[in-house]
């Protein structure tokens, strides 16, 4: 323990608490909402207006400023679950439960994004709606795992024991993540390789590049603020007979 | 009492919990072959069509076979209180585990290997395929009672358990169908099936070492 700071321990302990932690999300969110919007408006005229279109797909091309963002999401949401997951069950730390659960449907909602914005646009391209290529199997895989975690979460009810089961889930799937990946990568490629994280030169120009960054980091606010929303009314939920709530609710009424 | 002689005993007392109740260890078989009979009814009995399609459709077959079979690993042990004695023993919880695991493989996974002949002959599966076949049963039908455990462990404390198991553990099952039904789809084809094998056999060992963990822990939280 000596060797995390002072400060950042007492930030972690306040934070874990359910009042503390309820004030500073609702303090927190017009903040986060503005930069979501700051970004959202720059990514979205960077990629729709200034980029310029592409010399082989044209105009539909610029459907990956929705869709790569949020499949990248989609990854992203389950690993932070698997970390909070880990936080959950070796600390027991209530918030992380909490976080974890809220999680859930959002990571939901970017992998089924995902998958409608690459239908979308497999329809002009590949002349399908649907296309049993690897990376598209992959990410109906995930949403599959994902609505499996919100299910189990839902099924049981003392909700310690959902978030403990929940915790279990999401680590035994983030080993498997990888495993699906490859194994279905192995099984079956269809889908243009990676454009982006090619480390030495990416094969997308730098005035479509930026416009994607751009909004993919806007997505991460737009979780942020969706999951401090969803991790509100959880922690509402979860507390409803302790005391800060009834003064909470006092106050409001 | 030894670890290793608890973890035999586990396996004792399970096969025989299922010797006395033969006729519902048969059950998976029947459904394998069952499930196995109804694609020709559904597709037609076209044998090209057949041949092409059997490794997937005894494969999937299989799958559906061990998630049936799934509920009844820890169910009767949770009902009548069995389970909580082997949480409450001073053996480690994950070797316990592990050898209930397979004894319910040893029941309901390894009798597969049996009808696999008469299914592969139904489908016009040529011979050169049946031993890669029989390997992949061998080899990933405890994957399936590995991975699958994780999910039973679970859902062992809800009263509707069954359509959220198949949910939780079915996209786990994804690699191991896509290796197996590939060997097998490999080794009709008179090509070499070692790669898919080999991984198959990697999922295997890592499973056995790491499945029990999240099982003993989830068994905790069901009988909580």
């Amino acid at each position: 323990m000596s060797v995390i700071p002072a400060v950042v321990n007492r930030f972690f302990h306040q934070t874990a608490s359910p009042p503390y932690f309820y004030a500073l999300a609702e303090r927190l969110a017009p903040w986060l909402t503005g930069v979501f919007l700051l970004l959202l408006a720059a990514g979205l005229y960077g990629g729709l207006y200034l980029a310029p279109s592409d010399y082989q797909q044209g105009e539909s091309y610029r459907i990956i400023y929705i869709h790569v963002p949020a499949a990248w999401m989609s990854l992203f949401v389950y690993v932070l679950m698997a970390v909070m997951a880990g936080i959950a069950l070796v600390w027991r730390m209530k918030l992380a439960e909490v976080m974890l659960i809220a999680s859930a449907p959002i990571g939901a909602g970017f992998t089924f994004i995902a998958l409608v914005t690459g239908s979308l646009w497999g329809k002009p391209m590949w002349g399908a709606w649907w296309v049993w290529d690897a990376r598209l199997t992959f990410e109906l895989i995930l949403l599959f795992q994902y609505l499996g975690i919100v299910s189990l979460y839902g099924a049981i009810e003392d909700r310690r024991a959902a978030a403990r089961a929940v915790s279990i889930l999401a680590l035994v799937g983030v080993v498997n993540v990888p495993v699906i990946h490859y194994s279905v990568e192995w099984w079956s490629t269809l889908h243009q390789g990676p454009t982006i994280t090619k480390l030495d030169k990416p094969s997308i120009h730098v005035s479509m590049l930026i416009p994607l960054l751009l909004m993919a980091v806007a997505f991460k606010f737009y979780y942020l603020i969706a999951v401090l929303q969803n991790a509100r009314l959880e922690l509402l939920k979860r507390e409803a007979t302790s005391q800060w709530v009834k003064n909470l609710l006092e106050k409001t009424a | 009492m030894s670890i290793s002689a608890a973890f035999f005993a586990i396996i004792r007392r399970d096969l025989l919990l299922a010797f006395r109740r033969r006729a519902e260890a048969a059950n998976p078989l029947f459904f394998f072959v069952l499930v196995v009979t109804l694609f020709p009814l559904a597709v037609g009995a076209q044998p090209h069509l057949l041949q092409s399609m059997a490794p997937g459709v005894i494969w999937v077959s299989a799958l559906l076979a061990a998630l049936l079979s799934l509920d009844a690993m820890f169910r009767s042990d949770f009902d009548d209180g069995s389970l909580e004695q082997l949480l409450l023993s001073p053996y480690p919880l994950t070797v316990l585990v592990l050898g209930k695991i397979i004894a319910h493989w040893l029941v309901t996974g390894l009798p597969l290997l049996l009808v696999a002949p008469l299914l592969a002959d139904f489908l016009g599966l040529p011979a050169q395929a049946m031993g890669t076949l029989w390997l992949t049963l061998i080899i990933a039908t405890p994957l399936l009672s590995l991975i699958g455990a994780v999910g039973v462990a679970l859902t062992v404390g809800l009263r509707r358990g069954g359509m959220i198991l198949s949910l939780l553990v079915l996209p786990l099952y994804v690699p191991v169908l896509i290796f197996a039904s590939g060997a097998v789809d490999r080794a009709a084809g008179g090509l070499a099936a070692d790669a898919q094998l080999d991984i198959l056999l990697a999922m295997l060992l890592a499973a056995l070492v790491l499945a029990p963990l999240p099982v003993s822990a989830a068994l905790k939280m069901s009988v909580n």
